[in-house]
């Protein structure tokens, strides 16, 4: 376990910075306490001080997960961010996007969401900007890029993707034994 | 029966004996060159190249010919040489090589000059020059002529010498024999250290390499120049810590211990700390982010112009009545 290099942070910063904005701040400066990340086996977790106290006098090998886990690095150092951190992404979004009930279970299962499927979509979405997947409930489901603006989204046909798949809750399911 | 198979014996025989002396003279198109001094011999007929390509035994066998036959060649110039019996009568025949008229390279390198010594810039200084000793001198005790030094040296073995004076102002309890075993080791001691710093200096002197110019000539590499680039980072007052990095320098500051090992922060450093280094690197990435202008721009201009296809739509609709269509509009925006 250790802190974060420069070249971590930035590069952890630059993804969350494409769902959150600069929303990032208030997960760095937290009112109720001191938060920091820590990089263990090659996954970032976010988790208080008080935790992380606790957690250093775990040893190395025996430690599976601490705090929240945001995401890896992969091999070629990559930041990859997981759904696990669905639940801080989701109340700082600043582009949402809002599905249909019946195509739900299709983006909960891995799927893109087709255009037949949109229920709303924030206003002023750029393409490939990163978002986040609502059901009509305000449910957070997951999160995915944009693959269309908000400008095209209304002219394309409704086979068309608009949103692509990136995480969703349903892995809590499927990949249950990779997740930590 | 027995004409026919004597005649066939005897072709037999005669073909065996005409392969034999066939063996010994070869056909070349063209001479080979000799070089009797190195018992060297340079074929430069062209080899027959449809056999040579690819592996194989014919391959094998053809070059195997190839090598016979040259070697036949010289074989048979070498005996064409003056030859004589070594060592009187009964010895082998010996052959007289030629000088050799190719010169091989060097195997080795040729010495590089080596410093001079401290006796020899002495020597140089003074214009003392070396003269030759002779080998022998006559020692007249023997009556002959003895080596200069070693075995059965003129002046006796000094091992064997029974007497040792004791010098005018010398102690008179002092062993000389003692003393001169101990002034001889410590002439041999100084002889070998002064030859160690010789060596030493000259080996110091050769190793000193001219290190690569810091300054463009256009002649150097990609890795000259990068390191010509970190020698300048880091050749400021404060040693390239606030020297700005040029746009596609890595972020990473090149670590302390060469790239050897990686050093982190400490797990439960200062907390406060990091976490300002951390807004800091957020306000940092937040400034440098350009503003989408064309592609917010392009959006504007779009809903400006539906918003003026709608409110032209309208109009027709509300001069035609309420026939018009009423529009579904899918993905409406709000936040």
């Amino acid at each position: 376990m250790r802190p974060l290099t420069e070249a971590e942070t930035r590069a952890v910063f630059e993804k969350l910075g494409r769902y959150i904005g600069e929303n990032i701040q208030l997960l760095v400066d937290r009112p109720d306490g001191t938060y920091c990340f820590r990089l263990h086996r090659d996954r970032v977790y976010y988790l208080s001080e008080k935790l992380l106290k606790v957690a250093a006098s775990v040893p190395r090998d025996n430690l599976v997960s601490l705090g929240t886990c945001f995401g890896k690095f992969t091999k070629t150092q990559k930041f990859r961010l997981s759904v696990t951190a669905l639940d801080f992404l989701a109340p700082y979004a600043k582009y949402k996007v809002w599905v249909k009930p019946g195509s739900e279970q299709s983006f909960l299962y891995g799927n893109h969401v087709l255009k037949s499927g949109l229920g709303r979509i924030t206003e002023n979405t750029a393409q490939y900007q990163g978002v986040v997947v609502y059901s009509m409930a305000d449910v957070p489901l997951g999160f995915g890029v944009a693959a269309k603006s908000t400008q095209e989204c209304r002219k394309v046909d409704p086979m068309a993707i608009v949103v692509f798949h990136q995480a969703d809750v349903g892995e809590y399911v499927r990949s249950e034994d990779t997740l930590t | 029966m027995a004409a026919v198979r004597v005649e066939e014996v005897l072709a037999a025989a005669e073909e065996r004996e005409a392969e034999k002396r066939r063996s010994v003279t070869v056909e070349k198109e063209l001479e080979l060159e000799f070089d009797l001094g190195n018992l060297l011999a340079l074929d430069r007929n062209p080899p027959a190249a449809a056999g040579l390509r690819g592996a194989g035994p014919r391959r094998e066998a053809l070059l195997r010919a190839l090598a016979r036959d040259n070697t036949q060649l010289l074989v048979a110039r070498l005996w064409e040489l003056p030859a004589e019996r070594a060592g009187g009568a009964g010895g082998p025949l010996v052959a007289r090589l030629p000088e050799p008229a190719f010169r091989l390279p060097r195997e080795k390198p040729p010495p590089r000059p080596r410093p001079p010594t401290r006796w020899e810039q002495f020597a140089r200084l003074k214009g003392i020059r070396r003269r030759k000793r002779t080998s022998l001198v006559w020692d007249e005790q023997a009556k002959e002529w003895r080596r200069r030094w070693g075995y059965r040296r003129a002046g006796g073995d000094p091992a064997r010498a029974w007497l040792a004076e004791v010098p005018a102002g010398a102690d008179p309890q002092e062993d000389q024999f003692a003393r001169l075993r101990r002034e001889k080791r410590e002439r041999v001691a100084r002889n070998e250290l002064n030859r160690l710093r010789n060596l030493a200096r000259a080996h110091r002197a050769g190793t000193t390499v001219p290190a690569a110019p810091l300054h463009p000539t256009g002649h150097q590499s990609r890795e000259e120049l990068g390191h010509v680039t970190r020698v300048a980072r880091v050749s400021t007052a404060s040693l390239g810590r606030f020297q700005p990095r040029l746009p596609k320098e890595p972020a990473e500051p090149p670590s302390r211990s060469g790239g050897r090992k990686r050093r982190f922060e400490p797990l439960l450093g200062n907390l406060a700390a990091e976490r300002s280094r951390q807004l800091e690197l957020l306000r940092d990435m937040g400034s440098k982010k350009p503003v989408l202008d064309i592609t917010r721009a392009v959006n504007k201009q779009l809903r400006q112009e539906e918003a003026e296809a709608a409110a032209a739509k309208g109009k027709k609709q509300s001069q035609r009545g309420k026939r018009g269509r009423r529009q579904q509009r899918p993905g409406r925006s709000s936040k």
